[in-house]
C-alpha cells in the first residue's frame, strides 16, 4: 500500500477555494495536467456518485468517481475508475480548513492506492508532485493568489453547533468588526480603447480599481463574456463608451470586497452579471453592488460569463415580453445563434412548437437537437408556407426577430391574427419606417424590447437570473461550452465574432 | 454551547512546536500570560488525567486537566476544572498539523463551553484573542517571526 500526503497554505479564503474544488469538473480549468474534462451523463458536477471522464495533456484518458462530498467539513473524496498507470485502488481525499488568522486556507490532499513494487517509487512521486503538488500551484495562480487578510475569532453558539469551522460565519463576525475603508485601489489589465473603430482599437493596459465605496463591491473577474452589443458598443454604433473606456457588459468572477451597506453579497462569492454600465474586460472591477447575482453552487463560472446575459434576454422574450403558451407556434430566426438557440430550447420546453430558421443545414442540426418542431434554412416565402402549415393556416402566435432588415416583412407575413411580432435587434440592419396603420391588417402587436429595462434594478435582475438558472437546473436549458480566447486577445475575438467565424458563445479568461 | 475556533501558521516544524507545547506544565515557558505552572500530585506532565495549577500575570489561579493526548495527531484536549473566567463545561483542544509545502506549521486551538449569555461575547474575544491567538503569536515569537 502507497500513501501520499500533501499540504499547504493558499493565500486565497477558503469559500473560493472550496467554490473551486466542490466542482468536480473544475480541474480542467485550473490543473495543468488536464487536457479535456467532462461529466458523464449530464450530471451536475457537485452530485456524489458522478464520474469526471478526462484526458491528459499527453492523451491518457482517465476516470474518476465522486464518493464524498461535505460542504460543512469542506472534504471530498473521489476514486480512480480507468487510469492508464497501475495506480490500483486509489482512493484520494481533499480537506480544506480556514486559517483564522489570515484568512489563507490550509488544504491538505492525500491518497492511499496500490501500486506494482518496482513501480511504487515512480508512481508516489508522480501522484506528489504532478498532481498535488503542481495543483496546489495552479489553483492558488487560478484565484489570483489574493484573499482576505484579516483576523478574526470564529464562535457559535447553541446546542448541537457544528464542532468543524464554518468560515462564513468568521467572516460575517470580520467584515462588522473591520470595516470596508481599509481597502485601496489595485491595478489589473483591462482592455482599454482610446477611440471608436475596428478590433485593433482594444488593447491591454493596466488600470487601477478604486476600492468599492457604499453599496458597491469590488470583483475579481474569471471569465467574461462577449456579445454583439460589445461590437456595437466598440464601433460607436451604439452610444454606450465614451472613449476612452472599458468594454464588456458580462462577466463572472469572486467577490474580492464590499462597501459599506452591502449585505446579500460577501467577499469570496461566486457572482456574475450581464447588465448595463459597460466596463466587463478587466481582472477586477469596482461596481454597483445590487446589479451583481450570487451564482449557484453547481454553475461553473465560465458556463455563467458564456450564458447569463443569453440565458436572461432569452428568458423575459419568453415570458415578460410575451407570455409564451402551451401549443403556442412561435418562430425563432437565427436559431442557432446565443439566443436563438435558448429561445428554441425554453420555449420547447414550454410546450410550444417552434418553426426554427437557420442559414446552414449546420445550424439547422443544432435547432433540430435543441427540439425544434420545424426548421427551415432561409427565410422567404418556404419559410412563411412552412408557417402555415405547422399552424393549420393559422399563422405564428408570435414571432421573434432579431435579424431585422432582411427578415421584418415576412416576419409579419407569417403572423396570425393578433399575433405579436417582437423585434429585438437588427443584425442585418435597421429596419427602416413602417406604416402602423399596416399593422390593422392584422390587429398585430410589435413589441421592441430593451434588455437594460428588463434588467436594470437589483430585484429585476435577480428575478431574471433565477428565472434562467431554475431552466438549467430543470434541464429545459442545456449550455454550450463558450470558445475561450485570453483577455490580452479581446481583439481576436472580435474579428472571428464579426466574420462569424466562432459557434456558440465566447468567452475571455482573465 | 459556544465554540471557539482560531488557527494560525508557525514558522518551523511541527515536530518543533510539538516539542514544545506537548508538556502540559509548559505554559510559562512559551505562553505571555502564565506566571508559574505545576502537575499536582507530582505525576508526570503527559500522564492522561494530570492536573495542572497555574496563575496568571494577573494573579488569577486556574486549574486544567489533561484529557486526551497524542502524539500521533500532535494534539492534547483539556477541560477547566477551577477559573475566575466564569465559564462551565469547558474543553479546549490544541493540534498540529504540518504542511508538507514548506517547514511550517497549521496550529489550530478551540474551546466549547456554557456561560451566560450576556457574557458570550467578551469570553468569545478574550479566550479566542487573549488566550488562543496570543499564545499563537507568542509560538511564531519563538520560532522567528
Amino acid at each position: 500500500m502507497a500513501r501520499v500526503h500533501e499540504s499547504t497554505i493558499i493565500n486565497a479564503s477558503i469559500d473560493a477555494v472550496w467554490h473551486v474544488l466542490r466542482n468536480f469538473n473544475s480541474h480542467v480549468d485550473w490543473h495543468p495536467a488536464i487536457a479535456t474534462s467532462q461529466i458523464e451523463n449530464g450530471l451536475p458536477a457537485d452530485t456524489v456518485g458522478a464520474i469526471r471522464n478526462f484526458t491528459l495533456a499527453d492523451g491518457g484518458l482517465l476516470r474518476e468517481q465522486l464518493i464524498k462530498l461535505d460542504d460543512e467539513a469542506h472534504e471530498l473524496a473521489y476514486c480512480l475508475l480507468e487510469a492508464p498507470l497501475p495506480l490500483n485502488g486509489y482512493v484520494a481525499t481533499i480537506k480544506l480548513k480556514p486559517v483564522t488568522e489570515t484568512g489563507q486556507t490550509f488544504w491538505t490532499w492525500e491518497s492511499t492506492f496500490s501500486p506494482p513494487d518496482h513501480r511504487k517509487q515512480e508512481l508516489v512521486a508522480l501522484v506528489a508532485k504532478d498532481i498535488y503538488q503542481a495543483g496546489f500551484k495552479a489553483l492558488e495562480d487560478y484565484l489570483g493568489g489574493s484573499g482576505p487578510t484579516h483576523a478574526s475569532v470564529h464562535h457559535q453558539t447553541g446546542q448541537g453547533a457544528s464542532w468543524s469551522p464554518s468560515y462564513e460565519q468568521i467572516r460575517r463576525h470580520d467584515t462588522s468588526s473591520a470595516g470596508p475603508s481599509a481597502l485601496g485601489t489595485l491595478t489589473t489589465q483591462a482592455i482599454v480603447m482610446d477611440a471608436h473603430g475596428g478590433p485593433d482599437v482594444l488593447r491591454p493596459r493596466q488600470v487601477e480599481v478604486s476600492a468599492p465605496g457604499p453599496g458597491q463591491v469590488r470583483i475579481r473577474q474569471s471569465f467574461i463574456g462577449v456579445n454583439y452589443i460589445d461590437v456595437y458598443s466598440r464601433t460607436g454604433y451604439f452610444n454606450l463608451i465614451d472613449p476612452p473606456g472599458i468594454p464588456g457588459m458580462e462577466a463572472a468572477g469572486t467577490v474580492e470586497s464590499v462597501g459599506e451597506g452591502v449585505t446579500h453579497v460577501q467577499p469570496g462569492d461566486a457572482i456574475a452579471y450581464a447588465c448595463a454600465p459597460v466596463g466587463a474586460y478587466t481582472g477586477l472591477r469596482t461596481m454597483e453592488a445590487e446589479l451583481v447575482i450570487r451564482l449557484p453552487r453547481w454553475l461553473d463560472p465560465r458556463m455563467a460569463a458564456a450564458s447569463l446575459l443569453k440565458g436572461v434576454s432569452a428568458g423575459f422574450l419568453l415570458h415578460d415580453v410575451h407570455a409564451l403558451r402551451r401549443d403556442d407556434v412561435a418562430v425563432v430566426h437565427a436559431a442557432a445563434g446565443g439566443v436563438g438557440s435558448m429561445l428554441v430550447q425554453w420555449a420547447t420546453a414550454l410546450g410550444a412548437r417552434v418553426v426554427a430558421t437557420v442559414s446552414t443545414p449546420q445550424k439547422a442540426a443544432i435547432a433540430e437537437a435543441h427540439g425544434a418542431y420545424a426548421t427551415v434554412i432561409g427565410r422567404g416565402a418556404d419559410f412563411v408556407e412552412t408557417v402555415m402549415q405547422v399552424s393549420n393556416g393559422r399563422g405564428a402566435d408570435v414571432v421573434y426577430d432579431a435579424i431585422g432588415k432582411d427578415t421584418f416583412a415576412q416576419s409579419f407575413e407569417a403572423l396570425a391574427i393578433r399575433g405579436h411580432l417582437v423585434s429585438f435587434g437588427q443584425a442585418s440592419g435597421a429596419i427602416g419606417e413602417w406604416d402602423i396603420g399596416h399593422f390593422a391588417t392584422k390587429s398585430a402587436t410589435l413589441s421592441r424590447p430593451n434588455y437594460a429595462h428588463y434588467t436594470q434594478t437589483g430585484e429585476m435582475m435577480e428575478q431574471q437570473a433565477a428565472r434562467f438558472f431554475k431552466a438549467v437546473e430543470e434541464r429545459m436549458l442545456t449550455l454550450a461550452e463558450p470558445t475561450l480566447y485570453d483577455l490580452g486577445q479581446a481583439a481576436e475575438a472580435h474579428r472571428d465574432l464579426e466574420a462569424r467565424r466562432t459557434t456558440g458563445s465566447i468567452v475571455l479568461k482573465v | 454551547m459556544t465554540h471557539v475556533y482560531v488557527s494560525s501558521i508557525i514558522p518551523a516544524h511541527a515536530n518543533t512546536v510539538w516539542a514544545l507545547v506537548r508538556d502540559f506544565n509548559a505554559l510559562p515557558q512559551w505562553t505571555p500570560f502564565v506566571a508559574e505552572s505545576r502537575i499536582e500530585q507530582n505525576v508526570p506532565s503527559d500522564k492522561v488525567g494530570c492536573i495542572r495549577a497555574f496563575s496568571l500575570n494577573d494573579g488569577g489561579r486556574i486549574r486544567e486537566q489533561l484529557l486526551a493526548l497524542s502524539d500521533y495527531d500532535m494534539s492534547c484536549t483539556y477541560a477547566i476544572l477551577e477559573s475566575p473566567m466564569g465559564v462551565e463545561n469547558y474543553i479546549a483542544t490544541l493540534s498540529l498539523t504540518p504542511v508538507t509545502d514548506g517547514n511550517v506549521t497549521f496550529a489550530e486551538w478551540q474551546a466549547r463551553f456554557d456561560c451566560p449569555a450576556d457574557r458570550e461575547a467578551e469570553l468569545i474575544q478574550q479566550i479566542g484573542t487573549h488566550v488562543f491567538q496570543a499564545g499563537f503569536n507568542a509560538l511564531k515569537r519563538q520560532f522567528g517571526h
